[in-house]
């Protein structure tokens, strides 16, 4: 009994070892991954890494200004005189303090919004000296949040890892490639005119190993059509690079896969 | 035990999760502007007294490969000041970086000598961004067919670099036209594509029309009228020989080939009615295709000789129709506004050409062969007759111009113009002209 436990056990250890082994991507130098770290919430802007809006910076930087006027002058009592407890409170008055309500429930969304980002960071974001310019200035948050954002580089760069591109960095790097591929016209559209080509990139976007993955099909009878295609895409790559990719998080893009399809434009 | 499987369970998991981790971008959008070429002019190696005369030869060729992938609208041929090799070096080893400066994507070189009487041209072309050579050819003829040789290296160039045949090895068969406009002499003319050797074969003494070229080899069919009886002719344009295919009574129109070369199609009237017949070149036996009280005309095969498209006025308004070969099936696929004529099925079998008339004017259009996606490339005042290049990527047409009572001012011209419908060109011809046809590829 113990003998056939013991053989059951050895030959599935031989065959769980050799499936593993055999699998391709075993052998494959594994990409390095930094952990994954759960996200609560997520803006599509801080996805898509809108650009820090120069209206808003300027707001802010007129706050700060105020700010260290403020307290240079060392003058509070401005806001004390606004709230007068006894004041009779005229229709106007009442108008001003519902807004004064608002504004005061604003911190808490910013609080949610933040949420993505570790303890550590938030401590970094939140400043309350600032609750004055974040209020009804939905997009100067934004920008705000961002661009603290951006120096919290470790963290915020794990997540993209898993991201990928932003949209807005794939989409930099796409119109930088449309403007650059000549697409062959003679090609025939009832084809499948897909092109994958892997790319090994630098960090400064130049091109340092470019692969096309369908190699195969560049001398499959029939398929000529397929060779003046990759040709055409691998002259995009040449002619466009350095390619733009971000300044930053060189790991997550420094292999590329770009697909180029001529199907699309060619049939209109 | 367990412990270790799911370790190795763990470590699949996680290197597999890792291969996905590869970023894809699709790229579905290029640009469309014309891919800028260096045409090197073609060095001679010699420097005999026949040198010079070689010389002339290599950059003529050169300037003929230059307008010919220039009118294709697909390249643009650089300025050959801004070169900065020489041609022979160019040929051996050219500087790659340099090239790159002026914005070459791809390089022309090449080179020239005359032996014993044979012209021998040697060419390379060159990918400039990938630094490698993407093809090398050489040709040996007589020396009084350099022009030839100009045009097979543009459609071999054309060919490598955007995967479709080219078209300008072709010749155009065309009707010239001369004299007032209510008594044009009209005489059989063929020309290079490009314009070049232009050559009459008939005297203009009797009226011809609707030359059609062979798809298959270079004979052509047209009409004629002889003592004004209609007659359909074939002509071998290599022999010269001619000959007559039938007589046919009242209005006959536009013959032309099957796809095969062994059929021609037209259409004639017969008992009053207008209706379209095939003739078997071998047989000379005349088939009915369609039986309609209506006048159906300008048949044309669809390239597999499966279907053919016609039009006719059976709804009221002259229509676009499609059928079986053997009359059976028919259809009518155009529906616009406006009257519809002269369709001719794309070699490619994609598309068909056709001549619409809408309020007054005229225009050149094509749409796929189920009758949708019209699209009108040309509008004019009055033009027709497209016929197609054997690539299916150009259209020839002619047009005319508005002539006043007593027919002055009146010009007809041959036009070219491509599926993007933006590259319009005019094929100049030595004198007016109608009614083109395009040939295919002699040198297939």
């Amino acid at each position: 009994m113990n003998r056939s436990i013991f053989l059951s056990v050895i030959f599935h250890i031989i065959v769980i070892s050799l499936t593993a082994i055999s699998f391709p991507y075993m052998i494959k130098k594994p990409i390095d991954l930094p952990p994954i770290i759960s996200i609560e919430l997520i803006q599509i802007s801080d996805i898509t890494n809108i650009p820090y809006a120069p209206k808003a910076k300027k707001i802010l930087e007129k706050i700060k200004k105020e700010k260290e006027r403020v307290v240079s002058e060392q003058a509070p009592p401005k806001i004390v005189k606004k709230e007068k407890p006894d004041a009779i409170p005229l229709p106007k008055d009442a108008k001003k303090k519902k807004k004064i309500k608002t504004k005061k429930q604003n911190p808490k969304k910013i609080e949610s919004e933040i949420k993505q980002v570790s303890e550590f960071e938030k401590k970094e974001l939140f400043d309350p000296d600032q609750i004055a310019a974040l209020i009804d200035k939905s997009k100067v948050e934004t920008a705000e949040t961002m661009r603290k954002s951006d120096k919290l580089t470790q963290s915020q760069d794990k997540n993209f890892v898993t991201l990928g591109l932003t949209l807005s960095e794939e989409d930099a790097l796409k119109a930088q490639i449309f403007g650059c591929w000549s697409i062959p016209l003679g090609l025939p559209y009832n084809e499948n005119l897909l092109v994958r080509i892997k790319l090994k990139l630098k960090t400064d976007g130049t091109v340092i190993k470019s692969e096309i993955l369908d190699h195969v099909r560049m001398n499959t009878p029939g398929q000529g059509f397929y060779k003046v295609l990759a040709e055409s895409a691998l002259r995009a790559i040449r002619l466009c690079q350095p390619l733009r990719v971000p300044t930053t998080g060189y790991d997550r893009w420094k292999d590329l896969q770009l697909n180029f399809d001529a199907n699309e434009m060619l049939k209109g | 035990m367990k412990n270790i499987l799911l370790l190795i369970f763990l470590l699949v998991v996680f290197f597999t999760k890792s291969s996905f981790a590869l970023i894809e971008i699709d790229i579905t959008r290029g640009n469309l502007n014309p891919l800028p070429v260096a045409v090197s002019p073609l060095y001679v190696e010699s420097k005999s007294s026949e040198a010079l005369k070689e010389l002339k030869v290599g950059s003529e060729i050169s300037k003929i490969i230059e307008t010919n992938l220039l009118r294709s609208g697909l390249f643009n041929p650089l300025e050959e000041d801004s070169f900065v090799q020489k041609p022979d070096i160019a040929h051996l080893k050219p500087r790659f970086e340099d090239w790159k400066l002026i914005k070459a994507q791809a390089l022309i070189t090449g080179k020239i000598n005359i032996d014993d009487d044979k012209l021998r041209v040697e060419f390379r072309l060159w990918d400039v961004l990938a630094a490698k050579e993407m093809m090398a050819l050489a040709f040996t003829t007589v020396p009084n067919n350099w022009r030839r040789i100009a045009h097979i290296i543009t459609d071999k160039v054309y060919q490598r670099l955007t995967g479709e045949e080219g078209y300008f090895d072709t010749r155009i068969i065309y009707v010239s036209e001369k004299g007032p406009k209510n008594q044009r002499i009209k005489k059989l003319a063929i020309m290079d594509q490009d314009g070049a050797n232009t050559k009459y074969l008939t005297l203009g003494n009797e009226l011809v029309l609707t030359p059609r070229f062979n798809p298959t080899n270079q004979m052509v069919t047209y009409m004629s009228y002889f003592r004004n009886l209609p007659r359909v002719y074939l002509l071998d344009i290599e022999t010269g020989v001619q000959e007559v295919v039938g007589e046919f009574p009242g209005m006959t129109f536009a013959p032309r080939f099957s796809p095969d070369g062994k059929k021609i199609i037209m259409s004639f009237a017969k008992d009053g009615n207008s209706d379209i017949f095939t003739m078997n070149l071998e047989t000379r036996v005349v088939e009915k295709i369609t039986e309609h009280p209506a006048i159906d005309t300008s048949p044309s095969y669809s390239p597999d000789g499966k279907y053919i498209c016609f039009n006719s006025d059976r709804s009221g308004f002259q229509q676009i129709y499609k059928m079986r070969s053997d009359g059976s099936d028919v259809k009518r696929i155009t529906f616009g506004q406006g009257i519809y004529g002269t369709p001719v099925w794309s070699p490619r079998g994609d598309l068909i050409a056709f001549t619409k008339m809408y309020k007054g004017r005229f225009y050149i259009g094509v749409m796929r062969t189920d009758g949708s996606g019209e699209r009108l490339l040309t509008e004019n005042y009055y033009q027709e007759a497209p016929s197609w290049s054997p690539n299916g990527r150009v259209l020839i047409f002619y047009r005319e111009t508005k002539s006043g009572s007593q027919g002055e001012g009146f010009s007809a011209t041959l036009w070219s113009i491509d599926l993007t419908g933006y590259n319009e060109r005019l094929i100049e011809t030595l004198t007016d002209a109608s009614d083109p046809s395009w040939s295919s590829l002699l040198s297939k």
